[in-house]
């Protein structure tokens, strides 16, 4: 994949595949597997954030997991700092952890009830040896400033915070040890909207200031549209469009991107959208559609799409699309 | 539903903490204090021990002291509770056979308890096949009545009261494990278990640090019960003699030996059995009351 040359990349995915097997009915039948996310390319660039974004079951959140291993993948290379990790070993991979954090969506599980702030956040720096032991305590105050907590909160336990605040402690946690990439699992998706937006600028005002990177999964596209630079479509496991925020929402190539952005609510209720309603659900990701995944659904199949699958093709710079009919439905 | 954004509002406004501090262990006092029952069970309890403790004190006499002259003295102001066959004092025996009862009770649970909880968690953590062979033993184990295995453990070691420990010991292990395989498998798929993972914890970190102290209260619910059945199950062996022998004052013991005099001298065999029973009774009502406290559902 080509990259414009003033970007530098941070991680590069390459044919990340994660199955997942399922529980066969019979011994004497073949084994059956969910392929969650099903060979997909794409890069990081330092210092953009990088949104995926699609309906639940896509595999947005299974691609985050498996770059932070903590599912590993079925196939596929994660490079990062020249290394792929996919094949590092639980001690090599443990020296790189500490540059790839991840901050979840559910606050309320997302910290250890049975330990305090303290605790939590003295664990991270200990376990990546980010700060030196005698710094640690006027790191921590830093760390909670940084996140808008009064240092009180350091004694305290979870249960004892907002969800808002949780999240902004998940956010400490994950700068305790310096990250370079954040991946941002739904970390906004259980708050209240006047509380996401709170967290939204805070992870604003931390990437300005620490230049981190995010990839930022989410299904809601309004909050992918106030935080990313670019965006990434997925459906049923594969990428169906990369593109520049902007491209992307004034100039859907896919037909799926198209009927997605279509299901925004306009703000101005004098402003007619078409809207594009898709027939059926999605199918099973145990058994896809063979050719292009997106053919069951789309409303410009034809017969070339349920047997060839549509690579992903750079349409205009820096946006990329997978679908056989991109130039014909742009016009 | 676009996400208004004030640019001009500073990014950083230091949150306030609006909710007081609440101390886990104080929330957890005002559910178990209410709850009358359980109070009383945990008094029952304090007594015993107490009773355990003070032993040589409290006893007017020694517990193994035959006196022919004085045997089967109904009960009467010098002997409480009556005397035995030999003339034992059964009040002694009873204050010091508590030490030997409690002992076994919490020596079993512990036993148990260290390998089932050892057992559940790694087979709950790392699942698979480690998981499969491991509960697969477990099922065996809880296959057979408890005491039958129990009998059979005894047999095969030779009768003794640690003989007796290990055996009811070895019959709680499949309950620990089950109960802490289940927890672990809840706990270990939360969000904080994963950050944690991100964070490059070993796997002793995780279990120990992690999953143990939140499946705590499951554990300790069943352990209360357990010591209930332990005892319970301890006195019945040594009642069939494969326990503590006599002369002790085990509280087994003292049943067995006097269910010969159940008509002649029924308090012989009475008084170590309603020792039993209250014991019995109140770690079974504390357990339940525990279990009420610790459930979350039950909080206000």
């Amino acid at each position: 994949m080509k990259i414009a040359e003033e970007k530098k990349v941070l991680l590069e995915v390459a044919n990340l595949k994660q199955y997942f097997s399922v529980k066969k009915d019979s011994i004497f039948k073949p084994k059956t597997y969910v392929k969650a996310v099903d060979d997909i390319s794409f890069v990081v660039n330092e210092g953009e954030t990088l949104s995926i974004v699609g309906e639940s079951g896509c595999g947005k959140s299974t691609t985050g997991r498996s770059i932070l291993k903590l599912d590993e993948p079925t196939g596929g290379k994660v490079i990062y700092a020249g290394r792929n990790l996919v094949d590092l070993s639980r001690k090599e991979m443990r020296d790189l952890r500490g540059d790839l954090q991840v901050i979840f969506q559910d606050p309320f599980a997302s910290l250890n009830p049975r330990q305090t702030i303290k605790q939590i956040l003295t664990e991270a720096m200990t376990i990546q040896q980010s700060v030196p032991k005698p710094l640690q305590k006027d790191r921590m105050a830093e760390l909670l400033n940084l996140v808008g907590l009064p240092t009180e909160a350091l004694n305290r336990y979870p249960h004892e915070f907002s969800g808002g605040q949780r999240q902004r402690i998940g956010i400490a946690r994950a700068l305790a040890v310096d990250p370079k990439l954040i991946i941002c699992d739904e970390a906004v998706s259980a708050l209240d909207v006047s509380i996401q937006a709170q967290i939204l600028n805070l992870l604003k005002k931390l990437q300005k200031q620490f230049q981190l990177t995010f990839l930022f999964i989410s299904h809601d596209l309004s909050v992918v549209r106030h935080i990313s630079d670019r965006v990434m479509v997925m459906y049923l496991g594969k990428i169906v469009e990369i593109s520049d925020k902007k491209d992307l929402f004034d100039n859907p190539l896919h037909p799926y991107t198209k009927a997605l952005l279509s299901s925004i609510p306009a703000t101005n209720p004098s402003i007619k959208n078409e809207r594009i309603l898709l027939k059926g659900d999605v199918p099973s990701p145990i058994n896809p559609p063979s050719g292009c995944r997106f053919h069951t659904r789309c409303p410009f199949a034809a017969d070339r799409c349920k047997t060839e699958e549509p690579a992903l093709r750079e349409l205009e710079p820096d946006h990329f699309v997978s679908c056989h009919f991109a130039e014909e439905l742009a016009q | 539903m676009a996400i208004e954004l004030n640019k001009e509002e500073p990014v950083i406004v230091t949150q306030t903490i609006d909710h007081p501090r609440q101390s886990v262990i104080s929330n957890f006092f005002s559910v178990f204090l209410e709850n009358k029952a359980a109070v009383v069970g945990g008094l029952i309890i304090l007594f015993y021990i107490f009773i355990a403790i003070f032993a040589p004190f409290l006893a007017p006499y020694h517990p193994h002291e035959i006196n022919l002259e004085n045997k089967l003295v109904p009960p009467s102001m010098d002997h409480w509770m009556g005397t035995d066959d030999k003339g034992r004092d059964i009040l002694s025996r009873i204050l010091y056979g508590s030490r030997l009862s409690m002992g076994v009770g919490f020596a079993a649970v512990i036993f148990g308890a260290f390998f089932g909880i050892t057992l559940g968690l790694i087979a709950g953590y790392y699942g698979k096949w480690v998981d499969s062979i491991i509960m697969r033993c477990m099922d065996v184990l809880l296959a057979f009545p408890g005491i039958l295995l129990a009998l059979a453990i005894v047999s095969a070691l030779g009768p003794s009261l640690i003989n007796v420990t290990i055996a009811v010991g070895a019959f709680s292990v499949p309950l620990f494990a089950r109960i802490v395989r289940g927890s672990t498998l809840e706990v270990k798929q939360l969000e904080y278990i994963d950050a944690i993972r991100t964070l490059g914890a070993n796997d002793g970190t995780i279990i120990f640090k992690h999953i143990l102290p939140n499946i705590l209260s499951p554990i300790i619910v069943q352990g209360t019960l357990r010591v209930a059945t332990a005892i319970l199950s301890a006195a019945g062996l040594s009642f069939l003699g494969l326990g503590a022998q006599p002369p002790s004052s085990e509280w087994g013991t003292m049943l067995s030996s006097g269910r010969d005099f159940l008509f002649t001298a029924p308090y012989i065999a009475i008084f170590p059995g309603l020792a039993i029973a209250l014991l019995v009774l109140g770690f079974n009502i504390f357990g339940d009351g525990l279990r009420d406290a610790f459930d979350p559902r039950m909080k206000k």
